[in-house]
C-alpha cells in the first residue's frame, strides 16, 4: 500500500497532463494538477526549512569544522525571514495609502528589496563569475592533445574559437576582404557537425524521456520510491 | 578687426542667397515653400478584414486577418504606416474598443480575451507615423470562438508518441513472457560500483547531487532512481552518503529512496536522515553550499545525476580539484560538454535514462530499452526519407517531391496538423 498509492497518484497526474496536452478543453485540468503540485511544494518547504535549521544548529552546537558558516547562514536566514514577513521598510501601496502593510513585499526601498539588490544579487553574480575561471581550467584539460580524439577536439575548438572572434576576420581577410573564411568554416562546423551530433543526442533523450515516463506511469519502474526488494 | 567684420558681412549675404531656391524658373523663399507643404494625410485603410476562430484552443481566441494597407510597403521610406489598431465590439450597436495593436507588414492578430458563446465584430485601422488614423474597416459578419476537442496541430506528435509507447509496452510484455534482451556495457554506470568502493577504501564520504530541478522533472526522477542504487552500495560497503538537495520535495523523496535502499541492504541502522538535507532553491546559493561542503569534507566519489544548468561546471571542477572520482549524467545537452571535460565518466542522453534498467537488470525494464530502439529505428527511417527527398529536390525540382518534403517538415515533424 505504501508504494501502490504513490504510483497511483503519479499515474493519474501523468495521464491528466497527457490528456491536457492533446485535448484543449482539458487544459484546465493540467493547470489544476500543476497547482496541486505547487501546493505540495509549498508545504514541503516547511520540511526543507526545518532540515536547514536542524542541520546548521547541530553544526553550531557540535562546534563542527566550519560552524561559523552555519552561524552566518542561520543569521541570514532569520533576518531575511523576519524582514520579508513583516515587510520592514515597505511603503504602503497607492491603493491603500493608510494601510502600512499594503505595499509589495519586494517593493522599491524596502529592507527586503535592499537585501536582494545589494547582497543577494552581487553574491549570485560572484558565484556565476567563477564559471569563467572554471571554463578556462576545464578547457585546458580537455584540449590537451594526448590522443587522436583530443587532437581533433583541439583543432576543431581552435577553428571555432578563431572564427568567432575578430582574430578570425583579421587572419583570413587576405584571402578576400569581403568573404570571411574563418567565419564560414566556423559556421560550417557548427551547423553541420555540431547540429548533427546535438540532434542525435536529443533524439536519444526524447526517447529516453518517453520510455522512463511510461514506466513511471504504468508502475514498471518504482525504483524512485526506493529499492524493489 | 575690420577684416573680420568684412567677412561676416559676406557670410550673411551668402546665407541670405542660400535661402532663395530656384523652383519652376521663379525664386521662392523657405517660408513660401513651407506654406506649400500639405498636412500629413492619413494612410490608406487596410482591406478584406475577416475574423475566424483560432484553431486548437479552448474557445477563447479569435484570429483577425486583413490585407495590408496599400501605403504599408517597404519601399515607402519614411514609412507611411507604422502599425494597425485592432478594435472590437460585442454588439451591433455597441462602440468599438481597442483590443490590441499590430506592427507594420503584419496582417494577423490573435485576440485571446474572448468568451465562449459571444459574438464579436472587429475593425482594423491603419496608423500613420504621426498617429494619423485611416478609415476603419470592419468585419462583414460577427464571429464567435469555438472550442476544439482535439488539438489538430499535435496529431502527428500524438501518433508518433503512440507508436513509441506501443513499442515499449510490446517489448515489456515480451520480456515478461521470458524473452531475453541484452544491453551493452555503459562504463559510466559500471563506474558507480568502483567509485563507491574507492570512497569506502579511502574512508571518505560519497556525494550525490540530484540536480537543481524539482521532482516533477523527469531528469530528477531518473537521478533519484540512480540514487537508489548508489544508496544500496553505500549501505553495503558502509560508506557515508551525502545528498544535498535544492528542492524540499526532492529531499523528502530522496530520504524515502535512501531509507528503502538501506532497509533492502539489511542496514537500516546505518541510514542517516540528516545526511540528506535541503540547502536552498537558489541556483548559485545551492552551488555555494555544495562546493563549500566538498572543499571541507572532500568526498572521494561525486555523482551528478539530474537536471543541471550553469552550475554543472562549477560543481564538476570543484570535485576535480579535490581529486574525487566523478560520474555525471544529464539530459541537458548544453551541459554535457562541461561534464565530459571535468568528470571521469558521463552518461550521455539516453544512457542516463537507461540507468534504471541497466542497474536493476529486470527483464521488463530491459524490454523498455528495446522499445526505445524501435523508436530510434523509426527516427532513422524518417531522417533517411527526409535526406532522400531533399537531395532529389536539389537535383531537380519535382513539385510533388517538394510537397512531400514540406509535409514531412511542417506536418509530420512540425505542428501543421494532418492536412497539408
Amino acid at each position: 500500500m505504501k508504494r501502490t498509492i504513490p504510483v497511483l497518484i503519479a499515474s493519474i497526474a501523468g495521464l491528466v497532463l497527457i490528456i491536457a496536452h492533446f485535448v484543449p478543453p482539458a487544459q484546465s485540468w493540467g493547470d489544476e494538477v500543476n497547482t496541486w503540485f505547487q501546493i505540495l511544494a509549498a508545504f514541503a518547504f516547511f520540511l526543507g526549512g526545518g532540515s536547514l535549521l536542524k542541520m546548521h544548529l547541530k553544526r553550531i552546537s557540535d562546534q563542527q569544522e566550519g560552524w561559523g558558516f552555519s552561524a552566518v547562514t542561520l543569521l541570514a536566514f532569520g533576518i531575511t525571514l523576519i524582514v520579508g514577513i513583516f515587510k520592514l521598510g515597505v511603503l504602503p501601496s497607492e491603493t491603500y495609502p493608510t494601510k502600512p502593510w499594503s505595499g509589495e513585499y519586494l517593493g522599491d526601498g524596502g529592507a527586503l528589496w535592499w537585501i536582494y539588490q545589494y547582497l543577494f544579487t552581487p553574491l549570485n553574480a560572484t558565484m556565476f563569475a567563477l564559471l569563467a575561471f572554471f571554463i578556462s581550467s576545464a578547457a585546458f584539460r580537455a584540449f590537451r592533445a594526448k590522443n587522436t580524439e583530443a587532437m581533433i577536439l583541439l583543432v576543431t575548438a581552435t577553428i571555432v574559437l578563431v572564427g568567432r572572434t575578430y582574430a578570425g576576420a583579421f587572419l583570413t581577410e587576405g584571402f578576400n576582404p569581403h568573404w570571411q573564411l574563418a567565419a564560414i568554416i566556423d559556421e560550417w562546423f557548427m551547423s553541420v557537425f555540431n547540429t548533427a551530433g546535438a540532434r542525435a543526442i536529443k533524439i536519444g533523450i526524447a526517447l529516453g524521456v518517453v520510455s522512463t515516463s511510461l514506466k513511471v506511469l504504468i508502475g514498471t519502474d518504482r525504483s524512485y520510491l526506493g529499492s524493489e526488494e | 578687426m575690420k577684416n573680420r567684420q568684412y567677412w561676416r558681412t559676406w557670410a550673411r549675404a551668402i546665407c541670405l542667397i542660400g535661402c532663395l531656391l530656384v523652383k519652376n524658373g521663379s525664386y521662392v523663399t523657405f517660408a513660401q515653400d513651407m506654406a506649400n507643404i500639405e498636412p500629413l494625410s492619413p494612410p490608406a485603410p487596410p482591406s478584406q478584414v475577416v475574423a475566424k476562430d483560432a484553431p486548437n484552443d479552448t474557445g477563447t481566441s479569435l484570429v483577425v486577418m486583413w490585407v495590408l494597407s496599400p501605403d504599408d510597403r517597404d519601399e515607402f521610406l519614411p514609412r507611411r504606416v507604422i502599425g494597425y489598431d485592432i478594435l472590437r465590439k460585442t454588439s451591433e450597436s455597441g462602440e468599438y474598443v481597442s483590443v490590441g495593436e499590430q506592427t507594420y507588414q503584419k496582417n494577423r492578430f490573435t485576440d485571446t480575451k474572448c468568451e465562449r458563446g459571444k459574438a464579436y465584430w472587429y475593425q482594423v485601422v491603419a496608423i500613420g507615423p504621426s498617429g494619423e488614423r485611416s478609415e476603419g474597416v470592419a468585419t462583414p459578419t460577427p464571429t464567435g470562438p469555438e472550442p476544439q476537442w482535439i488539438d489538430g496541430s499535435r496529431l502527428w506528435f500524438g501518433f508518433e508518441l503512440s507508436i513509441v509507447c506501443a513499442a515499449v509496452l510490446y517489448y515489456i510484455g515480451r520480456a515478461n513472457k521470458g524473452d531475453h534482451f541484452t544491453i551493452r556495457h555503459i562504463p559510466g554506470l559500471d563506474a558507480v560500483d568502483e567509485a563507491v568502493g574507492r570512497a569506502t577504501e579511502m574512508g571518505r564520504p560519497c556525494l550525490f547531487v540530484p540536480g537543481i530541478q524539482d521532482i516533477n522533472d523527469i531528469q530528477t526522477v531518473a537521478g533519484v532512481t540512480i540514487l537508489s542504487r548508489v544508496a544500496g552500495l553505500t549501505a553495503q560497503y558502509d560508506a557515508p552518503l551525502e545528498v544535498p538537495t535544492s528542492r524540499s520535495l526532492v529531499m523528502t523523496t530522496a530520504r524515502e529512496t535512501v531509507q528503502a535502499s538501506y532497509l533492502a541492504a539489511g542496514r537500516p541502522d546505518a541510514y542517516r536522515e540528516d545526511n540528506i538535507y535541503y540547502l536552498t532553491d537558489e541556483q548559485f546559493g545551492y552551488v555555494a553550499g555544495v562546493t563549500g561542503s566538498m572543499m571541507r569534507e572532500k568526498p572521494a566519489a561525486c555523482f551528478y545525476f539530474g537536471a543541471f544548468y550553469a552550475e554543472s561546471l562549477i560543481l564538476a571542477e570543484t570535485g576535480n580539484s579535490i581529486g574525487a572520482i566523478q560520474v555525471a549524467g544529464t539530459a541537458e545537452s548544453s551541459q554535457l560538454p562541461f561534464f565530459v571535460a571535468a568528470c571521469d565518466y558521463t552518461l550521455i542522453g539516453e544512457e542516463f535514462f537507461a540507468a534504471s534498467a541497466y542497474l536493476s537488470k529486470q527483464p521488463a525494464q530491459l524490454g523498455s530499452l528495446k522499445g526505445q530502439d524501435f523508436g530510434k529505428l523509426c527516427g532513422a527511417g524518417l531522417i533517411a526519407i527526409g535526406c532522400l527527398l531533399a537531395t532529389t529536390i536539389s537535383i531537380s525540382e519535382f513539385p510533388m517531391i517538394k510537397t512531400a518534403l514540406d509535409y514531412l517538415k511542417n506536418n509530420v515533424l512540425g505542428d501543421g496538423g494532418l492536412l497539408p
